[in-house]
């Protein structure tokens, strides 16, 4: 479980974050979703103290993040996986090598017992061995999606962070990777947030959903309630598309 | 204002890149990536420009001191300590601040825009360490080889004068340039260039590491590296000239 109270988030006196507090519960698909700009990225990022927050608290199970030193966060990171907007596959390594980078820095394990578990992970994401020694450029974006969870989950994180898993995909490779995330959250017991701007995985994955706009959190609900409420911002985000029009008439 | 700030920000980086790697071996295998990468690869530059400016600065010289008073070899002397003194150690340099501190900047600062020094740092890598400590290292350690090299080469042009031409002959040539030889110049030299070599790498995997923003950003990255890097060269230059040869 991931407690997040009252942060705030400021870039040269351009307040982001605006008083954020929301828990993050453990095995479940938690989605951040907001418009473009709207900070997602920023909060996500401040949760895993890649920016560090003006004030607040984000406790991981009770160890407060802002109170940690340095090395603490470090030794913290490595239950943190996190899956970025662009992949951010290393372009010096080839696939196979992107997913045992993590293991050979941090586990001490042998040589073989990298590969074995770099070969579960990769298959777990349904990538063909054939692909295992291609450079990332040479791979298809929805692949390189892959490679970066199979990369995310090799040192058996506690805590999965995805940034966008579907941008740029179209939508049946997005329906995959929302799914396989889904389900590694479950197979794992792992405690997920979600940064998101698609509707269609709100509906298929969203359990635990925060809805932010101009860095504030505005609703918190699940999936069922978001038809029904009142808030403008949040309706013109969520009934964005004539499909969800639809869904809204004809549950009335 | 933004002075101030920034060499603060260089500072604080310097002090997370000079750690122990995690991971030594992690460190050895990315090292000689690095030595291969910016100093072998630096060299067919540096023989080329060394072996230009070492035939060009011999014309010259001779061409502006027909001086029937001068002694025949001051040609080959004046050749010899101006590579010596300043040319192999702050004008080669000054060209591999474009060469190779462009080259760091983009790498680094492609890396930060793409978020891979933000996975980096949430495997709990300390990047900057990860990164830039066999960069520096790396560069460090050939520069004295560049160096010596681009006087041999560059005195090498200057015999090739002789040979081709009859601006000078090849004898006065090399009189001249082990007339009234002083040791210390390659030292002082060598010592000016390690720093030189410092600061290139440096400078350059600063604006890499903090840049912000798109492809756009990176070029700006690049040319701050070279821009800036060639500034602390030359106050450098002057600091440590004062240094040693006063
Ligand atoms: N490192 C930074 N320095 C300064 N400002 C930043 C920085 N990162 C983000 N911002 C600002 O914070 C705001 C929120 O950006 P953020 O990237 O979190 O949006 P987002 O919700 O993730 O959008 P998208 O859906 O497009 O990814 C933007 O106005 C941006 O300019
Ligand atoms: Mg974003």
């Amino acid at each position: 479980m991931i407690e997040v109270k009252d942060i705030y988030k400021s870039f040269d006196g351009n307040q982001v974050l605006k008083n954020v507090s929301v828990i993050f519960e453990t095995g479940k698909t938690n989605m951040i979703i907001g418009a473009s700009g709207s900070g997602k990225t920023v909060l996500m990022k401040s949760i895993i103290g890649l920016y560090r927050v003006d004030t607040g608290r984000i406790e991981y199970d009770n160890r407060n993040l802002p109170d940690m030193r340095m090395s603490e966060i470090r030794i913290l990171r490595r239950e943190v996986g996190m899956l970025f907007q662009g992949s951010a596959l290393f372009d010096s390594l080839n696939v196979l090598e992107n997913v045992i980078y993590p293991l050979e820095m941090f586990s001490s394990n042998s040589k073989e017992e990298m590969i074995e578990r770099a070969y579960f992970c990769l298959k777990r994401v349904n990538l063909e061995e054939k692909s295992f020694h291609l450079a990332p450029s040479e791979i298809s974006g929805g692949m390189q999606k892959r490679v970066a969870i199979a990369r995310a989950i090799a040192l058996q994180p506690k805590y999965l962070f995805c940034d966008e898993p579907n941008s740029g995909l179209d939508p049946i490779t997005s329906l995959i990777i929302d799914q396989l995330i889904h389900e590694i959250t479950y197979e794992f017991d792992i405690t997920t947030i979600i940064n998101s701007h698609d509707m269609n995985s709100v509906m298929e994955i969203g359990e635990n959903i925060i809805f932010i706009e101009k860095g504030e959190k505005v609703w918190q609900g699940n999936k069922d309630d978001i038809f029904h409420v009142e808030n403008k911002d949040l309706n013109d985000f969520v009934f964005a598309s004539e499909l969800y029009k639809k869904v809204k008439t004809t549950n009335q | 204002m933004n002075i101030v700030s920034d060499t603060g920000k260089y500072f604080l980086l310097m002090k997370r890149v000079f750690v122990l790697p995690d991971r030594s071996y992690m460190f050895f295998r990315q090292f000689p990536k690095e030595l291969e990468k910016l100093g072998l690869q630096s060299l067919p530059i540096v023989i080329i420009i060394s072996v230009f400016i070492g035939a060009i600065m011999t014309i010259q010289t001779k061409l502006n001191t027909e001086n029937p008073l001068l002694p025949t070899y001051s040609t080959g002397l004046v050749t010899r300590d101006t590579l010596l003194l300043e040319f192999s150690s702050t004008i080669m340099c000054l060209i591999l601040a474009g060469k190779v501190g462009s080259n760091i900047a983009s790498e680094i600062g492609t890396m930060r825009i793409t978020e891979q020094i933000d996975a980096l740092e949430i495997m709990g890598v300390n990047s900057a360490n990860y990164l830039i400590l066999p960069k520096i290292v790396a560069f460090v350690v050939m520069m004295p080889f560049l160096v010596i090299f681009s006087m041999a080469v560059g005195l090498i042009g200057g015999y090739c004068v002789g040979v081709f031409t009859d601006v000078i002959t090849t004898a006065d040539y090399l009189i001249g340039i082990q007339y009234a030889f002083i040791p210390f110049y390659v030292f002082y030299s060598i010592i000016k260039s390690l720093a030189f070599a410092f600061i290139i790498s440096s400078v350059a995997a600063f604006y890499g590491y903090y840049a912000y923003g798109g492809a756009l950003d990176v070029g700006k990255a690049s040319t701050n590296a070279v821009v800036n890097g060639s500034i602390l060269i030359l106050f450098f230059n002057l600091l440590i000239t004062n240094l040693m040869l006063n």
